[in-house]
């Protein structure tokens, strides 16, 4: 009945095939550790925020009188809507915490290394659009630092030579932030570019099952057809996709044993989300400011105004540089280099392990200085905090800098043709 | 396609045209997209410019007006008040107006347009509030300084020309909207000196 029933599907539309294809027998190496956990939990964060976003517009009220109070509603007088806009809050930083994760799993293997580069783009280009979907989600509760975070982001481009001025004004809709603006962007927030959002994942995806998954030694798992002695072949059926063209060796299906694996990274971090949704809902405040408790004033400045914690290092690399225009450049700048780290990294060894000290004390000292980046962008701006954040900002762009001259020459342990263990 | 007899000079001129009248279209079209995000008529008239009539103004006399939702202080000065003005610029922070705290022709010793008529935004550059107007009583705050403006949220303190005293939270001198004379005795604000 049921087999009757697929086969008239099949027919007409390729869904047997399509789950053969991408899970079932899907080839991903075997040697996944907990990293590879991020990126299913990014899917499980965007499909956490639709479903509470969609709920949370069914009370809320985009409007400069009303969106305030829509959210003391939400909080004090809809069955469960405090709970659903906790989801949502708390998502939002969840969010973050799983990208940045990936982002830097992908770093430490090489992941975005040829032929992955494109791959790489499309998730920097997922990430950027994230950006502006939690900067514009912030402003929808129109609490105060919503207001004046607002205010600061888009007199950014009032830095731009010429057409500033007009230009933030176009943004705004109004000489001042206003309703009209906080009806754009709750239209964009809502609409515009969660649909951005889901293509760009789609095409994520389908790049990365294109050129097949990395793993934590950077090792090929596709070998040439036919050179591969067939008792060494992987012993499960993968779909003629990829066998076609390749040996697969070290590999298993992705369904079901990384959808199971990845359930148990699934129970792990919804322990760490609901404890933080139940118990520390505000995140001590990184997470819900405290100025967002009072309506937005445009008279009235919150003695600091500090962005959610997840724009912290760019919000830094900005604030210490001391020209406007230059700090957004900066700025700007510090999201390029990323996006164009395949090229800045000129070297063919993929996994840390394998490759110089050097790239390992440059990857870390990155590290640090990203974190501390983003520490720093959560205090007020002090002579000491700035001073810092310069070093900071050098050490984040030195990184790439310093990683694009010793690439090329590099002194690499020798890669082993197959995934050890 | 290629083995079929076709005129290829052609073939290519008619894509090209065709892509070139598409792409006009698509610019065409995206005039509305884009326009629609200007403010609209009704964000226009709530921030269009405010005229103020300063022509009964008394010497030391403060008006306000409401530009834009924010208060605007409209005071004129008086004779002495002006000279007295260089006489505590030990006293402050940013003496000569270095801070782009005002438009460009009101860069000056005065901080306005005709030194007579100082204008000023009402809204503490700390947080926000609205200083108070101290006439003749300002020397509780500043000895030696008659008149001035005090903060009565968090104590900053302004002189006649709007200028921060140090040692108070506010970090710059009061903003100067941009703002011209059509006439002698009106006030624009929110058109500039020339502009209009």
């Amino acid at each position: 009945m049921f087999a009757n029933f697929m086969a008239w599907i099949d027919k007409r539309l390729p869904v047997t095939d399509c789950w053969n294809k991408h899970l079932a027998q899907y080839p991903a190496p075997k040697n996944f550790n907990f990293w590879y956990f991020f990126g299913s939990l990014a899917m499980l964060v965007l499909v956490n925020q639709i479903l509470t976003g969609i709920w949370l517009t069914m009370n809320y009220e985009p409007s400069g009188e009303g969106a305030f109070a829509s959210i003391e509603y939400i909080m004090r007088d809809v069955d469960y809507g405090w709970l659903l806009r906790y989801m949502h809050s708390t998502g939002a930083s969840a969010f973050f915490v799983v990208v940045y994760m990936h982002m830097f799993r992908g770093m430490m293997y090489g992941s975005y290394q040829k032929p992955r580069e494109l791959l790489w783009i499309f998730g920097m280009l997922i990430f950027l659009v994230l950006m502006a979907e939690a900067f514009m989600g912030y402003l929808l509760p129109w609490g105060n630092m919503s207001y004046w975070g607002a205010q600061v982001i888009i007199s950014l481009f009032g830095a731009i030579p010429v057409i500033g001025e007009e230009l933030t004004i176009w943004i705004k809709g109004d000489y001042v932030i206003s309703g009209a603006t906080l009806n754009r962007f709750f239209a964009l927030h809502v609409v515009a570019l969660p649909l951005v959002l889901v293509v760009l994942v789609f095409l994520h995806i389908l790049a990365l099952h294109e050129v097949g998954s990395n793993n934590p030694e950077g090792t090929d798992i596709k070998k040439k057809k036919g050179s591969v002695k067939p008792e060494e072949l992987s012993k499960f059926k993968f779909h003629k996709h990829y066998t076609d063209k390749y040996d697969i060796v070290d590999a298993i299906p992705f369904h079901p044993y990384y959808s199971v694996k990845d359930i148990m990274g699934v129970v792990g971090f919804l322990i760490l989300f609901c404890w933080v949704m139940f118990f520390a809902p505000e995140g001590g405040g990184y997470f819900i400011e405290a100025p967002n408790f009072e309506p937005a004033n445009g008279l009235k400045t919150p003695e600091h105004i500090v962005p959610v914690w997840y724009f912290g290092p760019f919000f830094t690399i900005l604030r210490v540089i001391p020209d406007k225009l230059l700090g957004m450049i900066t700025m700007f700048a510090a999201i390029g280099a990323l996006f164009a780290l395949p090229w800045f990294d000129r070297g063919v060894v993929k996994a840390l392990k394998f490759r110089s000290k050097a790239h390992f004390i440059n990857l870390t000292q990155f590290a640090i200085c990203f974190i501390a980046l983003g520490i720093l962008g959560t205090m007020p701006a002090t002579d000491l905090a700035n001073f810092i954040g310069r070093i900071a900002t050098f050490g984040y762009f030195g990184f790439f800098v310093a990683l694009w001259l010793y690439s090329k020459n590099e002194k690499t342990k020798p890669v082993p043709e197959r995934v050890s263990g | 396609m290629s083995n079929t007899p076709v005129n290829n000079g052609r073939r290519r001129f008619l894509t090209a045209a065709t892509s070139v009248v598409g792409g006009v279209g698509v610019v065409g079209v995206a005039v509305p997209f884009i326009g629609s995000w200007n403010p609209s008529a009704r964000a226009k008239a709530a921030g269009a410019p405010v005229e103020i009539n300063v022509g009964k103004l008394q010497p030391g006399q403060l008006i306000r007006a409401e530009w834009r939702g924010k208060p605007v202080y409209v005071i004129r000065r008086t004779e002495e008040t002006l000279k007295s003005l260089a006489n505590h610029e030990d006293q402050l922070r940013d003496p000569q107006s270095a801070e782009p705290q005002q438009p460009e022709y009101a860069t000056n010793a005065y901080r306005s347009i005709k030194p007579e008529y100082m204008v000023a935004l009402g809204v503490c550059t700390h947080l926000g509030c609205a200083p108070t107007y101290q006439e003749g009583s300002f020397e509780e705050q500043v000895e030696g300084v008659k008149d001035g403006f005090f903060c009565p949220c968090h104590g900053s303190k302004f002189d006649m020309a709007g200028r921060v005293f140090q040692g108070v939270p506010a970090p710059t001198n009061l903003v100067v909207p941009e703002h011209s004379f059509p006439t002698e005795t009106t006030i624009l604000i929110g058109v500039g000196q020339g502009e209009a």
